[in-house]
């Protein structure tokens, strides 16, 4: 394909740049492409052939109409979007052993110390870990395996203990030149149901957010067709995507880029209004197990927040609830948010440590 | 069944198409009626559809550089109609594959005729013919294959394949289309390469209930569809309603605006202006009032919340209009 006169190229080169740092992962294809029709449409319709070809998804076009237009008006660069490089990566001994004390005492005590170690980890809340312990947690946490149930699909296979199947019966009659010799039989597949996870990334749960979400990456590892994280806390924001690297480390630093509200306020009615119109009433939410990671303490309107969890309700398969306060002595479901939404859960599920969390696991699995 | 050996069976708007486009083979769609946006864009509006100047420009690009047009939108702004009036605009025909789960080649590409093949064997078995090779021959021969629509777009292009709400199908269909939208080109085991003359213009949509992966959207030009602004809605509505008063299109176009800022479960789309628009057209109203606009609401808005958030409202929204 021909490219646009060679003293274009470096301008559109520059365009790309910005377009980029903007926060539009425009690859080199769709950079050959924007030349492309670039070259079609005439130097004067830069925008839509940046736009058409430069973006691949709805939020790329928001950041790239900021780009064009900044760029368009002449404004000088900012720094980067995002801090580039790795992200900062702690060596953590395996087990406690490193925090245990000094190696020259019974050689049998670190051993025991370490499963006691372990033990005590799964049952601590994730409020009070030291970096040593939080580290351990985001390591063990790693190496869970979120799924959700199967359904039955629309799809067959072949199954000899399944019902007659007429076209693979008449296939099977092709090949044998038209004589009935044998029967095939099929059975409806099964798929895993959509887990939807939804986390409260606001102040006051600040202290959870990071292994909820380190679950959310796990769970998008699993199942990457069929898990989509959510976070929210003034404002809602899909970071599956960003989750789909297979280094938690680089993929939480990601997620952190592009999620605008950590630790501020929380209006969980509105955010979960919006999930609903934007994602799952077209049908994001449909047939699947979502789950509600928040303490619910909710500012705006109990109201509104109930109104969007019975929509919910009906919407989704299973709807759960994961609060880091239920095993908390004396815990009553009295935020004004957690108690408005209580008549529509399926379940309420305790998330403040390890072990609760691989209690949310068998939650979310099991067949219901 | 090979390469360029697609007119048979389609007869005469194949052979117009070859007529009409001399010498372009290997060229996308290179049609005079599209020598720029512009031009598209008046022959989409005769043929009844309104397009803004991004959905032209990426109408105009997808044809130039024979690359398929990926659409997202809310449900209703006529992504899906946009493909019809590109057809239309052509003289070509359209061809629409309807996503959904479970979606595999069989339904989306072609499919053996078994019972015929069958059919034939048994014939044949009945006139005495047992050579092997020959029952063979005759089994896949091509009119015992259905084309379904990505082949018959395959065969009939130059032609207009919609390929509709792919976020409905499973992620392993997306595959099949990678390769299909790579080359234009299917391999049928039996039959051998299908090539596609020249590119189809391939729109395809999504109502972003799943991510479509990057790999398929990075073959595509990517177009955000919004609802239409107050002006072209009210001129798409008087175009698809030549009878209906202009007052009442106008009235109606500025309530449906009114109502999409009104953070809705399912904000009426254009399909769903346009239907309210005609309910109150056949009940003989050539205004909107508040009265009617209460019978009629269900035309524009389908959800129960919905509809009780707006009921009350309904007056001083009409007044405003």
């Amino acid at each position: 394909m021909a490219g646009p006169a060679t003293d274009a190229m470096p301008a559109l080169l520059a365009f790309v740049a910005r377009v980029r740092r903007a926060g539009v992962p425009a690859s080199p294809d769709r950079v050959q492409a924007c030349a492309a029709a670039l070259d079609a449409l005439g130097p004067a319709q830069l925008y839509w052939a940046g736009r058409l070809t430069l973006c691949g998804c709805a939020d790329d076009v928001a950041r790239y109409d900021e780009a064009y237009r900044a760029w368009s008006d002449g404004v000088a660069p900012r720094g980067p979007a995002r801090p580039g490089g790795k992200p900062r990566r702690i060596a953590v001994p395996f087990g406690l052993d490193g925090e245990e004390g000094t190696a020259d005492g019974d050689r049998t005590t670190p051993l025991a110390a370490r499963a006691s170690g372990q033990e005590m980890l799964r049952h601590r809340d994730l409020a009070e870990l030291s970096t040593v312990e939080r580290d351990e947690v985001r390591r063990l946490l790693a190496l869970l395996r979120p799924a959700a149930p199967r359904r039955p699909a629309r799809r067959y296979r072949a199954a000899p203990d399944g019902r007659v199947d007429p076209r693979g019966s008449l296939v099977a009659l092709r090949r044998t030149m038209g004589e009935p010799v044998r029967l095939a039989y099929r059975r409806r597949r099964d798929r895993p149901r959509r887990l939807i996870l939804l986390v409260d990334v606001s102040g006051s749960m600040a202290p959870y957010a990071d292994a909820l979400l380190r679950l959310g990456h796990a769970a998008v590892l699993t199942a990457p067709a069929a898990a989509e994280v959510f976070t929210f806390g003034t404002r809602l924001t899909r970071v599956t995507r960003a989750l789909r690297h297979r280094d938690p480390d680089v993929a939480l630093a990601a997620a952190g880029a592009v999620v605008p509200d950590w630790h501020g306020g929380t209006r969980l009615g509105t955010a979960l209004g919006t999930f609903i119109r934007r994602y799952g009433h077209p049908g994001l939410a449909r047939r699947a197990i979502v789950v509600v990671c928040s303490d619910g303490w909710e500012r705006g309107d109990p109201a509104e927040l109930a109104a969007a969890m019975a929509r919910l309700r009906r919407l989704a398969h299973r709807v759960l609830w994961v609060t880091p306060h239920r095993d908390r002595p004396g815990f009553e479901p009295t935020a004004a948010g957690l108690a408005a939404v209580l008549p529509y859960l399926d379940a309420l599920v305790a998330g403040h440590s390890l072990d609760a969390l691989s209690e949310l696991l068998r939650e979310v699995g099991r067949n219901a | 069944m090979r390469v360029g050996g697609t007119g048979s069976d389609r007869g005469g708007s194949a052979m117009v198409f070859v007529l009409a486009v001399p010498g372009s083979a290997g060229h996308s769609g290179a049609v005079s009626l599209t020598e720029s946006p512009a031009a598209l864009a008046t022959a989409l509006a005769r043929a009844g559809y309104l397009a803004d100047d991004g959905l032209t420009t990426a109408g105009f690009l997808a044809r130039r550089l024979g690359r398929p047009l990926f659409l997202e939108g809310e449900a209703g702004v006529g992504k899906t109609s946009f493909a019809s009036a590109l057809a239309a605009t052509d003289g070509v025909e359209l061809i629409r594959l309807q996503c959904y789960e479970g979606l595999d080649v069989a339904q989306a590409l072609y499919d053996w005729d078994f019972p015929r093949q069958i059919l034939h064997l048994r014939t044949l078995e009945a006139t005495g013919v047992t050579d092997a090779g020959v029952l063979e021959d005759g089994l896949y021969d091509r009119r015992f294959l259905l084309a379904r629509p990505l082949l018959r777009a395959l065969e009939s292009a130059p032609c207009v394949l919609l390929i509709d709400e792919v976020d409905r199908a499973d992620d392993e269909f997306e595959a099949y289309l990678l390769e299909l939208l790579a080359d234009w080109a299917v391999t049928i085991p039996e039959v051998g390469r299908v090539v596609a003359r020249t590119p189809p213009t391939t729109v395809i949509t999504s109502n972003r209930t799943r991510e479509v992966h990057d790999a398929l959207k990075r073959r595509c030009l990517y177009h955000w569809v919004d609802h239409p602004d107050l002006e072209r809605e009210a001129a798409i509505l008087r175009l698809r309603l030549p009878e209906a008063t202009e007052r009442l299109t106008a009235q109606v176009a500025a309530v449906a605006v009114r109502l999409r800022e009104m953070d809705l479960v399912k904000p009426p789309g254009v399909a769903e202006s346009i239907d309210w628009a005609q309910a109150l057209h056949v009940l003989g109203a050539d205004r909107l009032t508040p009265e009617l606009a209460e019978v009629t609401l269900g035309a524009a808005l389908k959800v129960r919340e919905d509809l009780d958030r707006v009921s009350p409202r309904l007056p001083a929204l009409v007044a405003e209009g």
